[in-house]
């Protein structure tokens, strides 16, 4: 990869200011099509350093409530692989620099076609991946082709992941890697800061690789403290729960949706921010 | 789709758990370590003779087995056809089959130091059998079942609580099977180092479909001597209900290599196929990932998992065991299916012909079997899996019958 991804620009920048980078998770197509874009292209100014966009899945078997409801929402609304990968042309238009990675499990890629989906994927501006379905053992699926395209293939590396195991899950891993901080699923437990700590140095003793941190951060205080050790802070819960809230009975974005969800996305930037 | 025959049926999976394209392993990592566990522990277990020895005095004395091999002669009569006989897996402790994979895997979590066990149920047989047979060793019981689920099968529900079991309604998603699968799931990623997940069909991540068909085998196995003692030589067909596809593995596995053998899978088909409400993953579906394995699913046409329809809660799923698609794809098993009123029919003729109130599971096969059987000559044997009894769905069928209990 000579001039490197986007993701690589992002994390050598923040390195050189001294900073961990705020990755920040919204599922495409939450609440609805025109606010999701509309959420999108704000995100940067509000302080997101990396977007996450989750591509909607009915059965997403490691999330919690939280990201579930948003999934379903995203469906319910009408969003599709088609509408997701031109949720990321449109943001492209306006913002050339800030990396998108998508997030979600393998049946929807599948079915889309793998080849068909790396094209796309690249001609929309993606810049990276993240399937929460596919160890090391599924590679030949769609981790390797999408590395010879060019796009990053991060990996999650949990507290099971021993150092015997870390190894193989560095393999094929690009971009960064994303330690989830605890076992268990998104949104639930609030992480030790202090293992994060020990687990992220663990991690870099192995990697070269940016380590960012997440599942189960939810305020800026935790953002800060995780941002002391780490290269990067991924919130997605606690964004997609702020959307909810904002909806109307009928679950459609109200004028706070988009204001609620940059608030928190500014506090928790400031967190990180102030975190070494 | 057909692919070229291989030399034997019975070698899959291969070592990364694959049968054809389908199975896999296509699991969260935080899972991955247990995956590996569980595949090192079962490998070593089916090494250890005190472990085959354990479970074969459990089968016999706790289960009840081996199971008949009965001929149903006035069925067999009033069809006019095949001799049909059933193999009576509704006679095993907790009246279905599910016990015999139960036992297989709770003696493993035991060797494995586990303390904790979960599961998922559709109907509750599968959750009813891992109640007790935790309750028979003490352990910790946590089942999730589709709030749905919980509703329509309260007699199960109480059947776990008595048990010891702790039933968790599941309200994510659709609140049925799929969902109660993805909770499980959950839980386990949540509590990887002392739990182990009981997994209750041929599905799952690898070594589940391979390791849970193991157990099951136990039914073609005894089928065979069975028959061979009965009438001297191997059945011509066989015919089983297939949701995840447990009773029907468990049945064919032992038969693949016997190319004489006719195979048949009955899909329940609910309202008909060419609706929207069916659980016909192999008629009505396509190859995908689901529940970390590949096979044959219901979904639409972004990826997107539909939900299943059938009159029996143990078929409602809206995918298949892997070995299922594989053999579906080399064109081994025939695997067609049978629709509600069409399992309700072959309730009725059941009760009334052979003094057996069937399980709707079975029904699905009983219905093929009475559309196969009276075009086959008298010397034909045919077998159906009767892998569940009935007392469970009485309510369902006076429902449909428009009786009030």
């Amino acid at each position: 990869m000579s001039a490197g991804t986007r993701i690589e620009a992002r994390f050598a920048e923040l390195k050189a200011e001294g900073r961990a980078a705020l990755v920040t998770f919204i599922t495409a197509g939450d609440p609805g099509y025109d606010a999701s874009l509309e959420l999108l292209r704000a995100l940067p100014g509000a302080g997101a350093d990396i977007i996450e966009l989750g591509m909607p899945f009915t059965d997403p078997m490691a999330d919690g409530p939280a990201i579930q409801a948003s999934s379903l929402r995203a469906l319910n609304a009408g969003q599709n692989m088609v509408k997701t990968l031109k949720l990321v042309s449109e943001f492209r238009e306006q913002d050339d620099t800030t990396p998108i990675v998508l997030m979600g499990y393998y049946n929807p890629i599948y079915i889309y076609g793998v080849e068909r989906f790396i094209t796309d994927a690249k001609a929309a501006g993606v810049d990276g991946l993240i399937v929460v379905d596919l160890p090391p053992e599924e590679d030949h699926e769609l981790c390797i082709p999408a590395l010879e395209r060019g796009l990053n293939f991060i990996r999650l590396a949990t507290p099971t992941t021993d150092d015997k195991r870390l190894p193989k899950v560095l393999t094929n891993t690009s971009g960064f890697v994303y330690y989830v901080s605890v076992t268990g699923i998104t949104g639930s437990k609030a992480p030790d800061i202090s293992r994060v700590a020990e687990a992220v140095s663990r991690i870099k003793r192995h990697t070269d690789l940016p380590v960012a941190v997440g599942f189960g951060v939810r305020t800026a205080e935790q953002a800060a403290g995780i941002a002391s050790g780490a290269d990067g802070v991924v919130v997605g819960s606690a964004l997609v729960s702020a959307i909810k809230d904002s909806l109307d009975d009928t679950g459609a974005a109200t004028e706070t949706t988009v204001g609620n969800v940059l608030k928190l996305v500014s506090e928790l930037a400031h967190g990180v921010r102030s975190g070494r | 789709m057909s692919t070229s025959a291989p030399n034997s049926y019975r070698t899959g999976p291969d070592e990364t758990g694959l049968f054809g394209i389908y199975g896999g392993r296509f699991v969260a990592e935080t899972l991955m370590p247990n995956i590996l566990e569980l595949e090192a522990a079962y490998a070593a277990a089916r090494k250890d003779p005190a472990y085959e020895a354990e479970l074969t005095d459990f089968l016999e004395h706790y289960v009840g087995r081996p199971s008949p091999l009965y001929f149903a002669e006035r069925l067999t009569e009033h069809l006019g056809g095949a001799k049909v006989y059933f193999k009576r897996d509704e006679l095993n402790h907790t009246g279905a089959h599910k016990i015999n994979n139960v036992m297989g895997q709770i003696l493993l979590a035991r060797r494995m130091g586990k303390t904790r066990i979960i599961a998922e149920t559709g109907a509750g047989q599968h959750g009813v059998a891992t109640a007790t047979a935790c309750a028979r060793f003490g352990l910790e019981c946590i089942v999730y079942m589709g709030a749905t689920d919980v509703d329509r099968q309260a007699p199960n529900v109480f059947r776990m609580k008595l048990l010891g079991a702790e039933v968790v309604p599941v309200t994510s998603g659709r609140s049925t099977l799929k969902d109660a699968m993805n909770e499980a799931l959950r839980d386990w990623v949540s509590n990887v180092e002392d739990t182990f997940y009981c997994i209750g069909t041929v599905a799952g991540p690898h070594p589940y479909p391979a390791m849970v068909r193991d157990f099951q085998a136990v039914i073609g196995n005894e089928t065979k001597q069975q028959m061979q003692k009965r009438e001297g030589r191997l059945p011509d067909s066989l015919i089983a209900a297939i949701g995840g596809g447990s009773n029907a593995m468990g049945l064919f596995y032992p038969f693949l290599d016997d190319p004489s053998v006719e195979i048949i899978g009955v899909e329940a088909a609910g309202r008909g196929v060419d609706t929207d409400e069916h659980a016909a993953s192999i008629t009505g579906g396509r190859p995908g990932v689901l529940h970390g394995n590949r096979t044959y699913l219901l979904m639409d046409d972004d990826g997107q998992i539909n939900e299943a329809h059938s009159i029996s809660a143990g078929l409602d799923y809206p995918g298949i065991g892997p070995e299922h698609s594989w053999l579906n794809d080399t064109g081994r098993v025939s695997y067609i299916s049978a629709t509600d009123d069409e399992a309700l029919e072959a309730f009725k003729l059941c009760c009334k012909l052979e003094g057996i109130i069937p399980a709707l599971e079975p029904c699905h096969a009983l219905a093929k079997v009475m559309e196969i059987a009276p075009t086959k000559p008298a010397e034909h044997l045919m077998v159906m899996n009767m892998c569940g009894r009935g007392d469970k769905d009485i309510f369902t069928v006076a429902g449909h019958l428009g009786v009030k209990l």
